[in-house]
């Protein structure tokens, strides 16, 4: 048995006095990509930010690549080979597209590979390329998501993880979201994805963790929950995710 | 009354605003925190050029004593006393930052003297100049070449460093811009070493202006910071700057315009000024950048 590359350990989180998470588990294998499913206030971006530090667990543990890295700052998970593409996106909208590539390479910046990861990340999406310049908060909603991706691409990571990369976008620019996110499969980036639109996540990954009130539900390969789970009876069905109301 | 000597006034009077502007504003974008300590960096320059004075210092030395100085004790009151609070609430800074402002006060109070003391400055800059037939003070001049030349390396710094990208994402998105790699401490104690570098330059002028320090210089140039901010925009550096020459302006045109029975009421004006401000334009002269996404 290999070990898993990212683990987590029943870990408990809160909001001051509002309890996120209740003992949340979960397994990342090496050049797996893993899903993240769950309604609205599941407790999906807690889990994303008790992995990245940006929220402490209060026990539990995170253990990536076979180091403990559980309260670890934020900047030091990065360092280790962890980015986030944040809820949100979360663009510098004052800073070019240009700066929020640069600042995306900070973590494990050097030189002389620095051009060629622009290069790599122009031929991923030429709309960067056009817009390179630009203030990144000018850019449509779409090549705002393009640009968190990519900017969390420049750190070279070892772990890529999306907080839901399609809210917000149209259909069209889903669709290139997760074309995206299957070439990136196929190139063995491991991948931890969350996603509301279940549907379309189950197409495009190994296994999935069903979230629920902080608690893992159900868990299992991407077969074994669309059996276990109806996804035509809860808010997984694919067209209305973004409602977020309707109860497993 | 629109002369040369008005506009240099002005134009000092508004560099030297501006640079007090700047300092205070650079550490709120990062922090949020309006940081009532900062009078006092400026407060320390001047002890520091009254103590190299005493012990004979040339000139040149002396101004760079006096901003390391500043820069020192503003990178040291971060490590010292905002960093153990800067994860608690926004009150516990505020209240943080008056609490360090009390202490530089007795400090020299305590260690000098709480009455006045006397810092010489070089003999320069009580000269004056006659250009175009107005006699200028050379000091005026000379502010506004020092300012010109600080915003001009602030701007590169902001502009072209990538210390600057990030203290400028920091200021946007602070947790997404430690999400990038950026330590969290490195940029807040780049952003106090710099807003003590701008204090400690606009520290030199201003006692040079009076040619004394005391415990409670810093209170003056901390609310004049305060205001121009305020009218300015709180929210990037340009916003500051714009209010340290509108300030400096207004201040002139009620210094002239009023009569002299009020103008012993020139700062009440100032304060009404900055009422309206808050009532009509709460966000500054200068709006945010582009921060609002576009729908699309
Ligand atoms: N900043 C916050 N302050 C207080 N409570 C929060 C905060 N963020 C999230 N929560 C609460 O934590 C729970 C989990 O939220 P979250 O992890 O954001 O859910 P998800 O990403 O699955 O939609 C919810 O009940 C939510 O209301
Ligand atoms: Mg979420």
């Amino acid at each position: 048995m290999t070990t898993p590359m990212l683990k987590v350990d029943d870990i408990h989180a809160s909001y001051g006095a509002v309890r996120a998470l209740h003992g949340i588990s979960l397994e990342v294998n090496e050049g797996e990509v893993v899903a993240l499913l769950g309604i609205n206030g599941a407790g999906k971006s807690t889990t994303l930010k008790s992995i990245t530090g940006v929220l402490r667990p209060t026990s539990g543990s995170v253990t990536f690549l076979g180091e403990d890295i559980t309260s670890r700052s934020p900047e030091k998970i990065v360092k280790r080979g962890i980015s986030l593409v944040p809820e949100g996106r979360e663009i510098f909208g004052a800073l070019t597209v240009e700066e929020n590539l640069r600042l995306g390479a900070f973590a494990s910046y050097h030189r002389d590979r620095y051009k060629a990861d622009l290069k790599e990340m122009f031929e991923l999406f030429p709309i960067l390329e056009e817009r390179f310049h630009q203030p990144g908060g000018l850019l449509s909603g779409g090549e705002q998501q393009m640009l968190a991706i990519a900017r969390a691409l420049m750190a070279h990571p070892k772990l890529l993880m999306l907080d839901e990369p399609s809210l917000g976008l149209s259909p069209a620019i889903t669709d290139d979201v997760f074309a995206l996110i299957t070439s990136l499969r196929e190139r063995g980036l491991t991948i931890l994805l969350v996603e509301q639109n279940a549907e379309r996540a189950l197409e495009v990954v190994d296994k999935a963790y069903l979230l629920a009130n902080g608690l893992v539900e159900v868990s299992g390969t991407a077969d074994d929950i669309k059996k276990k789970v109806d996804i035509a009876s809860v808010y997984l069905g694919g067209e209305d995710a973004e409602g977020g109301e309707v109860q497993l | 009354m629109i002369n040369l000597e008005f506009v240099i006034n002005t134009l000092s009077l508004g560099s030297l605003y501006a640079l007090l502007a700047v300092g205070l504003v650079l550490v709120y974008g990062i922090l949020k925190l309006v940081n009532f300590a900062y009078g006092e960096y400026l407060m320390v320059a001047g002890y520091a050029i009254y103590l190299s004075a005493i012990v004979g210092a040339p000139w040149w030395a002396t101004l760079i004593i006096a901003v390391a100085a500043s820069m020192l004790v503003s990178f040291l009151t971060e490590i010292a006393a905002f960093r153990p609070v800067r994860t608690k609430s926004m009150d516990a800074l505020l209240v943080t930052s008056f609490a360090v402002s009390i202490f530089l006060q007795n400090v020299v109070l305590l260690a000098v003297s709480p009455r006045a003391r006397a810092v010489p400055l070089p003999d320069f800059f009580s000269k004056t100049v006659v250009i175009g037939g107005a006699v200028l003070p050379l000091r005026n001049l000379l502010i506004i070449a020092t300012t010109a030349v600080v915003l001009a390396l602030l701007s590169f710094l902001m502009k072209k460093t990538v210390l600057g990208m990030a203290m400028r994402a920091a200021a946007d998105k602070f947790t997404t811009t430690r999400l990038m790699g950026v330590p969290a401490n490195f940029v807040i104690s780049a952003a106090f070493l710099i807003s003590g570098f701008l204090a400690g330059v606009a520290g030199i002028f201003w006692v040079g202006r009076s040619g004394s320090v005391d415990p409670l210089t810093g209170a003056a140039p901390l609310l004049i910071a305060f205001i121009a901010t305020v009218m300015g925009g709180m929210n990037s550096p340009i916003g500051a700057v714009v209010g340290g020459f509108v300030y400096g302006l207004l201040f002139n045109i009620l210094s002239i315009t009023l009569p002299a029975s009020m103008i012993s009421y020139r700062d009440a004006f100032m304060f009404a000024i900055v009422v309206l401000f808050l009532l009509f334009r709460p966000e500054g002269i200068i709006r945010r950048g582009y921060t609002e996404e576009r729908v699309g």
